[in-house]
């Protein structure tokens, strides 16, 4: 295995009875990486990261995680990585001290060790304060800067963030995505889940997930460059009226009103802006019409509509 | 196995359960509550039974029987009654539960000693009530009232319990059944909580080991087992002063081995269940069997033979016989040995089913 490679998986696949919750993925992490996971509930996100972590067998495919083959070698593993759960798996009647001191001896830091190591992280992520208080009767923000600090207490190389920030105010997302980065900047490889557009386009490489299946990957530049030409800013004076006028044009994914005018998102191929216009034009309408630079959130519509498309051809 | 590793999760345990108000109040408060309800209510001498009279001899030795059996205090022979029909009405509506029929040729057969001079009718839908009856028939009255002696031929004697207290009897049961209730429950909700919380998807991605995690949360509850076993012989000893017959030392091996049998049980339930509703449920099931087979509310002896093949597979049954026999009997545990393999054989079966089931993944 290729020594800058942190994960490898080939053909993952995980049913559930008739259910398949995992489709065939292909997933290649370079170390260093900040590799986001970006799909709806249910794409099969959750599942994908405990396969990874060696908690859950897949039914079919190749992991190679680090180095070692899960599900053989998951033991070995879970001395170098870190697994942050999507809810807040702490002891909400321990103290922040009390939960961070636990962890510490299950990871088998020595007390000394685990004495300057709590102290470090407290003051990283802004908890010293907080020693001495519950973990439930913490605010969401703090709440996940904790499962962080006991996530990362025993220096792992990888680590794995299943939707961290999905109880959290934006400040505090802000504040949580800092940390990640910093940690990164350390040497850690991250593998972080989300549903949020703007978590998603900080990563470095991301993969969009729907239906359990990998629709598009790539570095969030790289997938929005993809799309030229195929997002339209219309700015109508009846922005309703315009909608409705587009409803039936061929090529339409998706459209989307933003404030007075209309974002439009269409299929690759034909020259689209003249038919909107053309198609403005005969509705009466005053229109401007000009072509916008993609976001992710285009990226992400494209994607998962393809996927769509496929599933109704494959029934 | 690591020890650092599991005194963390001993701590932790330890420090969860001193927050944790309303189990810390059930584990004083259980043995306490139990103890103080049985050992007072469980009282088979019935006293001052609501029962009527009806007198239809009405001479002076009728009236002379009358005030005898009102003054054994068993039954309170208020209520008068004029007809049998009235005897009918008043057991029938629950007014009374007893009464005193004397007929109207009641000192003819006081002269004949082979028939019954008078008659007491009880309300046999009360099982305590018919042994409360028994209990006064049986009542010498004759000899102190001078007339023809009516004694048994074969006499009782109560050996281990000669005052006939129930609570001798049904406070050793008591730590059987308090332990019973409190460890498999408390096991089976400590082991649950932590899978239903999401705490055990985090442990499971850490290199601690099932056995760790099952040690260590068990562990902390053999203490506390201990510690109820004491207050209920502790409260026996001062509030009943139930005898302690045989050594300190093998009672508390024997309650020590039976907790670690029903912490086995605990443990191999809450691998059956998934939230801790359930876990309450699934204890509560082996509870009620262990209650009611294991010889604590019905004699083993009266049991039908399939009930007591059940009662034998029940760590209850075994400890309650090592329990009464050391307390009681002054027996030691050589004597009892068969009793203690018993227990040894389900920790070791229960036990490794269990651990066989825990596991370090989601699937």
């Amino acid at each position: 295995m290729n020594d800058d490679v942190a994960i490898r998986a080939r053909g993952l696949t995980k049913r559930f009875g008739t259910l398949t919750a995992v489709d065939n993925v292909d997933l290649t992490v370079r170390k260093r990486e900040v590799y986001g996971f970006l799909g709806p509930n249910g794409s099969g996100k959750s599942t994908t990261i405990r396969m990874l972590c060696g908690l859950m067998r897949p039914t079919a495919g190749e992991i190679d995680v680090l180095g070692y083959k899960i599900p053989r070698d998951a033991e070995a593993l879970k001395r170098r990585i870190g697994y942050m759960t999507q809810r807040f798996t702490l002891y909400e009647d321990l103290t922040v001290g009390e939960n961070l001191d636990f962890l510490a001896a299950v990871h088998e830091l020595t007390r000394a060790a685990a004495r300057t190591r709590i102290t470090e992280l407290l003051e990283r992520f802004w908890l010293a304060d907080r020693r001495n208080q519950l973990a439930g009767t913490l605010s969401g923000g703090q709440k996940q800067r904790l499962a962080l600090a006991g996530t990362v207490l025993h220096k792992p190389d990888l680590l794995f963030l299943d939707e961290p920030t999905s109880a959290v105010d934006p400040q505090s997302r802000r504040e949580f995505w800092e940390s990640l980065f910093e940690l990164a900047d350390m040497g850690t490889t991250l593998l972080v889940s989300t549903h949020y557009m703007d978590e998603a386009e900080r990563c470095t490489r991301l993969a969009i997930l729907d239906h359990g299946r990998v629709v598009a990957d790539g570095t969030p530049h790289d997938l929005m460059a993809n799309l030229p030409g195929r997002t339209l800013l219309v700015e109508a004076d009846k922005p309703r009226e315009a909608q409705r006028s587009l409803k039936d044009l061929p090529g339409v994914i998706a459209m989307a009103q933003i404030g007075t005018s209309l974002r439009v998102l269409a299929k690759a191929g034909a020259d689209f802006e003249q038919q909107v216009a053309e198609r403005m034009k005969s509705a009466g309408l005053v229109a401007q019409v000009h072509a916008i630079a993609p976001n992710l959130e285009d990226v992400f519509v494209v994607a998962t509509s393809n996927s769509k498309d496929t599933n109704h051809a494959a029934a | 196995m690591q020890l650092r590793r599991l005194g963390s999760i001993i701590v932790k345990e330890l420090r969860q359960l001193r927050r944790d108000k309303l189990t810390f109040a059930m584990i004083i408060g259980i043995p306490t509550m139990q103890l103080v309800l049985f050992g007072y209510a469980i009282n088979l001498d019935v006293r001052h039974l609501e029962a009527g009279v009806l007198d239809q001899a009405n001479t002076a030795r009728s009236r002379e029987l009358i005030a005898e059996l009102a003054a054994t205090e068993v039954m309170k022979l208020g209520k008068p009654l004029q007809s049998p029909e009235q005897v009918d009405a008043a057991l029938r509506s629950g007014e009374i539960s007893a009464a005193l029929i004397i007929p109207p040729d009641f000192e003819t057969r006081l002269e004949r000693p082979d028939r019954p001079a008078a008659q007491i009718v009880v309300d046999g839908s009360e099982q305590v009530i018919q042994a409360a009856a028994r209990q006064l028939a049986a009542f010498p009255i004759y000899k102190n009232t001078g007339w023809t002696s009516r004694t048994a031929g074969i006499e009782v004697v109560n050996f281990y319990n000669p005052q006939r207290r129930a609570a001798v009897n049904t406070v050793p049961g008591l730590v059987g059944v308090i332990l019973t209730m409190t460890m498999v429950l408390f096991t089976a909700i400590a082991l649950v909580r932590e899978r239903e919380r999401g705490n055990l998807e985090m442990l499971i991605a850490t290199p601690v080991s099932p056995w760790e995690l099952t040690l260590g949360k068990v562990l902390p509850f053999i203490g506390i087992g201990l510690v109820q076993v004491t207050i209920v012989l502790l409260l026996g000893k001062l509030l009943f002063d139930v005898p302690l017959r045989g050594s300190l030392l093998e009672l508390y091996a024997s309650a020590l081995v039976f907790i670690v049998a029903s912490l086995s049980l605990g443990v191999f339930l809450s691998t059956l269940a998934t939230s801790q509703f359930q876990a309450m449920q699934m204890a509560f099931f082996t509870f009620l069997p262990q209650i009611l087979l294991s010889g604590f509310m019905f004699p083993y002896a009266g049991m039908p033979v399939a009930a007591q093949y059940v009662a034998e597979v029940l760590p209850l049954t075994h400890f309650l016989r090592l329990i009464r026999g050391i307390m009681l009997r002054g027996a030691s545990i050589g004597e009892l040995w068969h009793s203690l393999a018993a227990l040894g054989v389900f920790i070791v079966i229960v036990l490794s089913f269990a651990v066989s089931r825990v596991s370090k993944r989601l699937d």
